[in-house]
């Protein structure tokens, strides 16, 4: 017998009625998802079919190939779009970052009654579609815009040629999706931050930098640590950006996962990348969680 | 208020034109009279009226609401239970950390990978029944699979912060778990629950890599039909599709701030 919050029962009563509460959440989550996960493991080790069928013949060969060695030699090539999603993770999240301290900051410095109409300005484009928002960036960076006839100006393009399917256009369009994921939580760090530290070091004559290094830095990390994970992680998998905005030419993992599952049928190989992806993800949320331990993730 | 320097509050404009320009621009060719090409040739409303005549569109708007409106309600529903229960009762060290790490699988990973597991599990238990063909009903399994976690998180956090005396008090007053549940616990959660709801169903409406990937030829969402048309090439009527779509997002927005800062 033990009380528990005012009511005398017993430890196997409070466990029989605790699972009666998330029992049916947590099945949902381990038929649905925990389940499939295990079953993407195993069938990254099977053997695809001539028609696309699973054939349960356990072998390497999907992660094999990934790696590069397939009947014809060795090809860098699915090491390079690896390399290059997590590149491109790397550089919007900075660009995002770099954005998002700013944009937060000049949100703070407005009268408390105008922050609101600021804020939703920043959440709207957090909530619309980001299909919408991708396909936006193909008017942007069409022949018959600015930003082009700039661009051919310049001799960068030939003239009446689009900036889209480049590096630039998938940038462009990953970045003003996962802004809004860096500025709000990197805004809520800003909105509570001690000014007076700041203070105290520009009266002790610290460097700008040293400033923003020392006392800015410090004290909106767990803000910047949401951010950054919201950011990095989606953009390192993410397929319709680079798939309207950069088309074959700067292919990433998310289209490599997209194109087994679609057109190649290709369900092993699909799910060997999964994992490649699942460990990229593991270890880069590792490399932050000493940082993230604080702070939770919504 | 605190002053900032110039170069900030150019940078934070600079950031928020990167933000709104693509969907200016979006809004301005939706109202554009001519179909192919992106020279302005004069006002018109033609493609608004045209998008509500167009039956694929009102079918994708359709599917969209009916995904959303049970995925959420179930979702709400599991979440809120789930939460209650992984907060209210004295699960051990090592189950707690199990359950927080399958809860927080869904929001850390990309969705690619739920997306593509759930593509190989409904394949597999295709083998048993044909009710997992590709269509709405996988589509729903499959956002509720996401927005359980969000609900139960953020209904987790209200819980944290109500805090059991409340509940304490109840029981020492000899409520029942039933009529404690009614009467107290559910009350003081609402908002949460609403939160997490809300949270929800956006969530359903916004995604567009789960509804890919278990989507069936009968059940197109809004999301996915743009997709499909954007590949196609750009259209005024998809243009004029995606500035009320755009619209619509804003009027949830301000309806839910009306609503949460009361």
């Amino acid at each position: 017998m033990l009380v528990w919050y005012g009511e005398l029962t017993t430890q196997r009563n409070l466990t029989r009625r605790g699972l009666g509460f998330l029992g049916a959440g947590i099945l949902w989550l381990l038929v649905f998802l925990v389940l499939p996960g295990m079953v993407l493991i195993l069938v990254s080790f099977i053997t695809r079919g001539g028609y696309g069928q699973l054939v349960w013949d356990y072998t390497f060969e999907n992660y094999k190939r990934f790696m590069g060695f397939s009947v014809f030699g060795w090809t860098a090539d699915y090491i390079i779009i690896m390399w290059r999603s997590v590149w491109v993770a790397f550089m919007s999240t900075l660009i995002c970052v770099i954005l998002s301290y700013p944009l937060a900051f000049f949100i703070c410095s407005r009268p408390e009654k105008k922050r609101y109409f600021w804020l939703t300005l920043i959440i709207v484009p957090f909530w619309t579609n980001m299909v919408i928002r991708t396909y936006a960036w193909l008017l942007i960076l069409a022949p018959e815009m600015p930003l082009a006839k700039l661009a051919s100006f310049m001799k960068l393009i030939p003239p009446e040629t689009p900036l889209y399917p480049s590096a630039f256009a998938v940038y462009m369009g990953m970045v003003s999706i996962f802004l809004p994921f860096v500025t709000l939580p990197l805004y809520s760090s800003i909105e509570r931050l001690d000014w007076s530290l700041v203070e105290a070091a520009q009266d002790l004559y610290a460097s700008k930098l040293r400033i923003f290094m020392q006392t800015i830095l410090p004290q909106t990390l767990p803000g910047l640590t949401v951010g950054v994970i919201l950011t990095f992680v989606p953009t390192m998998g993410m397929f319709v950006v680079p798939n309207l905005l950069g088309g074959s030419k700067y292919m990433l993992v998310g289209n490599l996962i997209q194109q087994q599952f679609g057109t190649s049928r290709d369900w092993p190989f699909g799910s060997a990348i999964s994992m490649a992806l699942m460990v990229l993800t593991m270890v880069s949320l590792q490399l932050y969680r000493r940082r993230s331990k604080e702070v939770d993730v919504i | 208020m605190r002053r900032i320097p110039p170069f900030v509050t150019a940078m934070a404009m600079f950031a928020i034109a990167f933000l709104y320009v693509p969907l200016l621009a979006v809004g301005v060719f939706s109202v554009n009279a001519t179909r192919y090409g992106l020279t302005w040739k004069g006002f018109t409303l033609d493609w608004y009226i045209k998008l509500l005549q167009n039956e694929f569109i009102l079918e994708a708007a359709w599917n969209t609401l009916v995904l959303a409106v049970v995925s959420t309600a179930v979702a709400t529903i599991l979440g809120t239970f789930l939460a209650i229960g992984l907060d209210r009762f004295p699960w051990g060290r090592k189950a707690n950390t199990f359950l927080d790490v399958v809860l927080h699988i869904p929001v850390v990973i990309p969705d690619i990978i739920l997306a593509a597991s759930l593509v190989v599990a409904f394949g597999l238990l295709r083998l048993i029944s044909e009710v997992f063909e590709p269509g709405l009903f996988n589509m729903i399994i499959g956002h509720i699979t996401f927005q359980i976690a969000f609900v139960a998180l953020v209904v987790r956090s209200r819980l944290v912060s109500l805090g059991q005396d409340i509940e304490e008090a109840a029981r020492d007053l000899f409520a029942s778990t039933p009529y404690l549940l009614r009467r107290v616990t559910i009350p003081l959660l609402m908002p949460g629950i609403v939160a997490g709801a809300m949270m929800a169903f956006t969530l359903s409406l916004d995604d567009f890599v789960i509804s890919f990937f278990t989507a069936g030829p009968d059940s197109i969402t809004l999301p996915l039909f743009i997709y499909a048309a954007v590949r196609r090439g750009v259209s005024p009527q998809i243009h004029a599709l995606s500035t009320m779509t755009v619209l619509v997002t804003v009027f949830l927005i301000i309806g839910i701030e009306r609503f949460t800062r009361k």
